[in-house]
């Protein structure tokens, strides 16, 4: 990055005390880069987060109600209410939660607070997803062939996907996340899974608008960062592969994509900015393109938020995003200039989160009874836990995120799988052993990827381990040594697995009659 | 000191002895020398042959499981010459309760009052956040008791059956 900072504007504009409306590892990540700026940081949280890692590392926390969304990081009022009392000048929204919520922008904006983020009016095109293509269309944006508009019967939804071509796919106009979703592969599914489709959509997002695509095979999941000041300059920064999903979530990420090459990159990067320029977009937002093994890419979606796989781009760019975003939001125009932004390198991130991997995915919360963190060269770690602590069962399990980093992609790999091996997260379960197997996989190694990628990897039969009885063994001693160096007794705090918050809750206490007996 | 261990089902015998700060001892009649450090509560450093071992434990109130390297092992440790039977999280005898881990509904039964499980058996299902949860003996032993019935409602830390 060159040294244009000639451009910046002065120092005064910078907010004084921001409050990160959010919590987990990115509430951690904003306050770190508030603590870098020089800039207050001030936290909220929900009675189950007290303890929560966020809450102090920043310069003042403030109580927003009990554990429910609705009543903590979801309530527009109560944050507001925080941000006045607390003096704040900026609201940083993180990701989830608010941070896509027209609402919220324009009550932080009728407060005289800062949002960091794009306007209300970006964030509400952007939102319905049918709205956004209608607008891209004008834009001259490539898009997955399909409606731009909901389709109001079976009848219309039969004479467009036979002029599309089967396999379709109907979509949810006012979400995602695979909900209202379906992939239609003959007409005479078509009409009951309109209906089904419609009303799933209707539970899920209060609205009930389905539209149609055409159904991409093997689609390759490939987004862009894009950045833009208030003074009407637009950066694309790099894409993102994110083609390794289970049920449509994110499980890992990488920069740059294996099948994208400087010249596709080009046209992405420009696009993206089309599409940004169109919605007169500003600060730190991602457009999504499915690409098919051909290097066609089509417009699927903007996000108008930071994401949680941004560490991916500032490792490969050595842009730090959050900072950005707030001097941008400050009123300073970009310090760089497209022609300045260069991909370097490779990184590869891995979301952990609480979850049993042998048991469906299913949750895993409860107390972290020890924790053992990897570090070294190329390795990031962005998290919110730490040793224990109790992880609520309230909110996503995402614990942390790791990331590799190297010269390319095979560096960055073997980092990360030795980074992988040093992590420890004893008392509740991770999806820790999920990552071992991607990583070792041939396909994987290969970029062979796409959105079907993981689910065909789960599909088959885990390798079975090297029956070789010398662990056990070893185990077997281990756990007579453990007995006379570190017994029982000598602990003070009988580790208890256990959800739930606070001393007093039941399962604590069962926990411990259950160890006394 | 002499214990029997039993590693994901599997028993040793176990004699260990501290011979000026090394240990010589005994697995099922056979010799092993090995040096150990604990560096921190639940986290053994063990030397054997010049090979290195990083070992972690985790207890919950119900079990113990050892992690050497990425490898778990549920484990018991019985001291032979202890007379009364003690559960805590060292010993396998006992009664053992299976809680609830979170709020939810018991769906259905995976076996019936009496029936003999294993260590890690399915006893019965709990849905909750839309997903099923198996819930598993923590021991070897006959399910004594199941107090829940399908259907019922359950609150996190409620005990659902009984395994002796």
């Amino acid at each position: 990055m060159a040294g244009r900072d000639a451009a910046r504007a002065p120092k005064t504009a910078m907010f004084k005390k921001i409050l990160i409306a959010n919590r987990g590892e990115i509430a951690v990540r904003v306050i770190r880069a508030c603590r870098e700026m020089g800039v207050q940081s001030v936290a909220v949280f929900s009675e189950v987060d007290r303890a929560a890692l966020h809450v102090r590392k920043a310069d003042e926390a403030y109580l927003l109600g009990p554990a429910a969304a609705a009543e903590s990081y979801l309530n527009v009022e109560k944050i507001i209410a925080v941000a006045r009392k607390s003096g704040a000048d900026a609201i940083h929204p993180g990701y989830g939660f608010l941070s896509e919520n027209p609402r919220f922008a324009h009550a932080c904006g009728e407060a005289g607070i800062k949002f960091i983020g794009p306007t209300a009016a970006s964030m509400e095109l952007m939102g319905s997803k049918t709205r956004a293509r209608q607008h891209m269309e004008k834009a001259g944006v490539p898009f997955v062939p399909g409606t731009s508009r909901g389709v109001d019967s079976a009848q219309e939804a039969l004479r467009v996907s036979d002029q599309i071509g089967y396999p379709v796919m109907l979509k949810a106009a006012a979400g995602g996340g695979g909900k209202g979703m379906r992939l239609i592969h003959t007409p005479q599914e078509l009409p009951s899974a309109l209906e089904s489709a419609r009303s799933e959509a209707l539970r899920a997002f209060a609205n009930d608008e389905v539209y149609i695509e055409k159904a991409i095979l093997n689609p390759r999941h490939i987004e862009m960062q894009v950045l833009a000041d208030e003074h009407g300059n637009t950066v694309y920064l790099g894409e993102r592969e994110c083609s390794i999903q289970r049920r449509h979530q994110k499980v890992l990420e990488e920069s740059p994509s294996p099948i994208v090459d400087p010249e596709m990159r080009r046209r992405m990067g420009e696009t993206a900015v089309r599409v940004a320029r169109a919605a007169s977009y500003t600060n730190a937002g991602t457009i999504e393109f499915l690409a098919d093994q051909e290097r066609n890419f089509y417009f699927l979606e903007m996000n108008t938020r930071l994401q949680v796989e941004h560490p991916v781009t500032e490792l490969t760019t050595g842009l730090d995003l959050v900072h950005l975003q707030i001097r941008i939001a400050a009123g300073e125009k970009l310090p760089f200039q497209q022609q300045d932004v260069q991909i370097r390198g490779h990184a590869i991130e891995c979301r952990i989160y609480a979850e049993d991997p042998d048991n469906n995915y299913f949750p895993s919360p409860g107390k972290i009874s020890l924790l053992l963190l990897p570090s070294g060269p190329g390795i990031r770690r962005d998290s919110g836990m730490y040793e224990g602590w109790n992880v609520p069962i309230d909110y996503d399990p995402l614990l942390a995120k790791l990331i590799g980093y190297g010269t390319d992609r095979e560096q960055a790999t073997s980092r990360l799988v030795r980074a992988l091996n040093e992590y420890f997260v004893g008392g509740i379960k991770t999806n820790i052993s999920l990552f071992r197997r991607i990583l070792n996989d041939s396909d994987f190694k290969a970029g062979k990827l796409d959105t079907g990628y993981l689910d065909r990897l789960l599909a088959q039969p885990q390798p079975a381990e090297t029956a070789d009885g010398s662990t056990a063994r070893i185990a077997a001693l281990a756990a007579g040594v453990f007995a006379v160096l570190d017994p029982e007794a000598a602990r003070k705090d009988a580790p208890a697995n256990g959800a739930g918050s606070g001393a007093d809750s039941n399962w604590k206490k069962i926990a411990r009659e259950e160890a006394l007996r | 000191m002499t214990y029997e261990v039993i590693i994901d089902g599997k028993q040793f015998r176990l004699e260990l002895n501290r011979v000026d700060g090394r240990w010589q001892c005994l697995l099922d009649g056979q010799e092993v020398h090995f040096d150990a450090v604990l560096p921190r509560h639940d986290v053994l450093s063990m030397l054997i042959d010049g090979k290195a071992y990083e070992i972690k434990r985790e207890r919950s109130a119900t079990d113990l499981h050892l992690w050497v390297g990425p490898r778990r092992y549920g484990v018991e440790l019985r001291d032979p010459r202890s007379l009364r039977s003690r559960s805590s999280a060292d010993d396998g005898k006992g009664p053992r309760k299976l809680v609830a881990p979170m709020p939810g509904k018991v769906l259905r039964l995976l076996v019936p009052e009496s029936a003999e499980v294993e260590a890690g058996q399915g006893v019965l299902v709990v849905e909750a956040m839309k997903m099923q949860n198996e819930i598993k003996s923590p021991r070897k032993g006959v399910v004594r008791k199941i107090v829940v019935t399908p259907g019922a409602n359950v609150n996190a830390g409620d005990v659902l059956a009984i395994v002796e």
